[in-house]
């Protein structure tokens, strides 16, 4: 390359090119742009649908009645019944999840080969669709041949109904979602306890201090903003968990795990009750976007600093 | 370091073992499952010693299932096609939309680029049934329930987000000074993008790409809602076969082997990438 043409690409008239400076972003992201704006669509659809009266089998009822959907909920069970089983599906799986992640991620610290090995594979659950996991753990849990079914009966449960039991229904869908995620929990928390600085446990192991104390002074503290994301991530998509209990019992028996988004699936597809299926989306959309704001705070701090740190 | 005892060692070792007899105990005893014929499976005791049958495999394969009500044709090769097809072309278009803009966020300080990047994260997080209720109405009007496009379009849900923020971390990564001297020595905008740019950020374009075909294909709600028979992925078909076929546990479990293995080799060829991007490149794997 020349210097003469170095200087001619300089000699561009200014304004085009300024132009082009400010345009080129926009027409970079003009596709990602279009797609969501693509998505706003349905999006503003729901919240319209939710304050109607829409019944896809009387169409002739179709009406607009602001907020009744949601005040109906007020006094409906079903929907407390939703909520109480989406929060108690999520906080019960994200602590055990949370607990067993961080075990897991302590034990595999070392960089050894077992422990490198061991974390490679348990990223084979996590890479499992949920949907396909949940028919794995169907037929483990099958009454007649279900390998889990016939483990509980020698130690006395000839009769364990798992997911088909109201009484072990929860039990079984958060099995199945502690196999399926807790692995990430423990790639994140792995990650992060491999990052932490090495000499404020240097200085605690010459001083003779307690590993207990480490682990609750130092530890811990340090890899709180890991914790927090993590356990953030894991109850925005629990919260909205589809397809283990679709999958594994369809949201019974009976209402047992009618979590939001499934008994949001049913209204529309079973009782073609549009409306009230678009104001239970709309609550539980509110909880996640409340939730979601908190999380991308704290995931941008963390972010900021991995990227800072490598 | 201090000096662990053999004792704890031990039991380190112990429990690692046990963890990992948990998670992977079921994809073995699935596998497993998968070369058993019924009578086998319904054996109480059981027990892993058998005869390994492939029947299971080729009846799939085939696509003709013997029941005692009769021949039942299965679609089960339908639905591994439909989501090799419908998790290779949502990553190819989530590449072609996000690569650029992800670029466009990473190079320039844009009013609208924030906005944009984080709606697009939001779409992550919010529950999906909220837009897929109102769009099987649309898809109806707008012929699109029986097409590819419409699915891949939605899958973009999915795989956008995640191509968007890890490549948008792997341009951040290369220093622009690159890019100015090739600029400088008279390339076009394009031309340093296509030759300096796209090479660099490659490693995380390919990581991006990889876990975005793991999500597409694991993805299962956007397909039970919108997509026909005809386009079900292996997600949907499988749950749809285990209705269908009712007691042959055994293709059942060559069905859900078959409908796994794609993301889990994948998942093992990757597994650099994994933990970076699963959390969006909040840590560094």
């Amino acid at each position: 390359m020349s210097l003469a043409s170095v200087s001619e690409t300089g000699s561009v008239p200014i304004r085009k090119r300024r132009f082009a400076r400010h345009a080129l972003p926009y027409l970079l992201s003009l596709p990602a742009l279009l797609v969501c704006i693509g998505i706003l669509v349905p999006f503003v659809t729901a919240v319209y649908y939710s304050l109607m009266r829409f019944r896809l089998n009387l169409p002739a009822m179709k009406g607009f009645i602001w907020f009744d959907n949601y005040i109906n909920f007020l006094s409906d069970s079903a929907f407390w019944n939703t909520v109480s089983v989406s929060l108690t599906y999520a906080l019960v799986t994200v602590v055990v999840e949370l607990v067993l992640g961080l075990g897991i991620a302590l034990l595999l610290v070392k960089p050894t080969r077992l422990n490198n090995l061991a974390s490679i594979l348990l990223l084979l659950p996590l890479m499992t669709a949920p949907a396909l996991a949940a028919l794995m753990w169907k037929l483990m849990t099958n009454p007649n041949f279900g390998i889990l079914s016939y483990l509980v009966s020698l130690i006395g449960f000839t009769d364990f109904r798992w997911a088909s039991d109201p009484r072990t229904a929860l039990l079984t869908v958060t099995l199945v979602d502690v196999w399926v995620y807790t692995p990430f929990i423990m790639i994140l928390l792995l990650a992060g306890l491999r990052s932490l600085p090495k000499q404020p446990f240097e200085a605690a192991a010459l001083d003779g201090v307690p590993r207990s104390f480490v682990f609750f002074r130092i530890t811990l503290p340090m890899l709180m903003p890991y914790i927090i994301t993590a356990s953030l991530f894991r109850l925005l998509d629990s919260i909205q968990q589809f397809d283990i209990v679709y999958s594994l019992t369809q949201g019974g028996p009976g209402d047992t795990l009618m979590v939001f988004q499934v008994q949001a699936y049913l209204e529309f597809f079973q009782y073609t009750n549009v409306g009230r299926s678009a104001a239970l989306m709309m609550v539980l959309w509110a909880i996640t976007y409340f939730l979601s704001n908190i999380f991308i705070k704290q995931w941008l701090k963390l972010r900021e600093r991995a990227r800072g740190v490598s | 370091m201090e000096r662990v005892s053999t004792l704890e060692r031990a039991i380190r070792t112990v429990l690692i073992v046990l963890v990992l007899v948990f998670f992977l105990f079921p994809i073995f005893w699935i596998v497993l499952m998968s070369f058993q014929n019924n009578d086998q499976i319904l054996r109480i005791p059981p027990s892993i010693l058998f005869e390994p049958t492939l029947a299971n495999y080729t009846t799939l394969l085939t696509g003709k299932l013997q029941t005692t009500a009769g021949n039942l044709d299965i679609a089960f090769l339908k639905n591994l096609g439909n989501s090799l097809l419908l998790s290779t072309g949502s990553v190819i278009l989530s590449l072609i939309l996000g690569v650029p803009a992800a670029y466009a966020f990473a190079r320039f300080k844009f009013r609208l680029g924030e906005n944009i990047a984080f709606t697009l994260l939001s779409f992550r997080f919010a529950p999906p049934l909220l837009v897929l209720l109102p769009l099987s109405l649309y898809f109806k009007q707008l012929g699109l329930t029986d097409s590819y496009f419409g699915l891949i379009w939605i899958y973009q849900l999915i795989c956008l987000p995640l191509i968007l923020w890890i490549v948008r971390g792997y341009f951040e990564d290369v220093s622009p000074d690159i890019e100015h001297a090739y600029r400088v020595a008279g390339h076009s905008w394009w031309t340093t993008f296509r030759k300096i740019a796209i090479p660099l950020a490659r490693p995380g374009i390919a990581a991006a790409g990889l876990l975005a075909f793991i999500f597409a294909w694991n993805n299962f709600v956007f397909a039970l809602i919108l997509a026909s028979a005809d386009k079900q992925p292996v997600t949907v078909g499988a749950l749809a076969f285990v209705t269908a076929s009712g007691i042959q546990y055994g293709q059942i479990a060559a069905a859900i082997v078959l409908s796994v293995m794609p993301t889990l080799l994948l998942a093992l060829y990757a597994q650099r990438y994994l933990v970076e991007g699963l959390s969006l490149g909040a840590v560094k794997g």
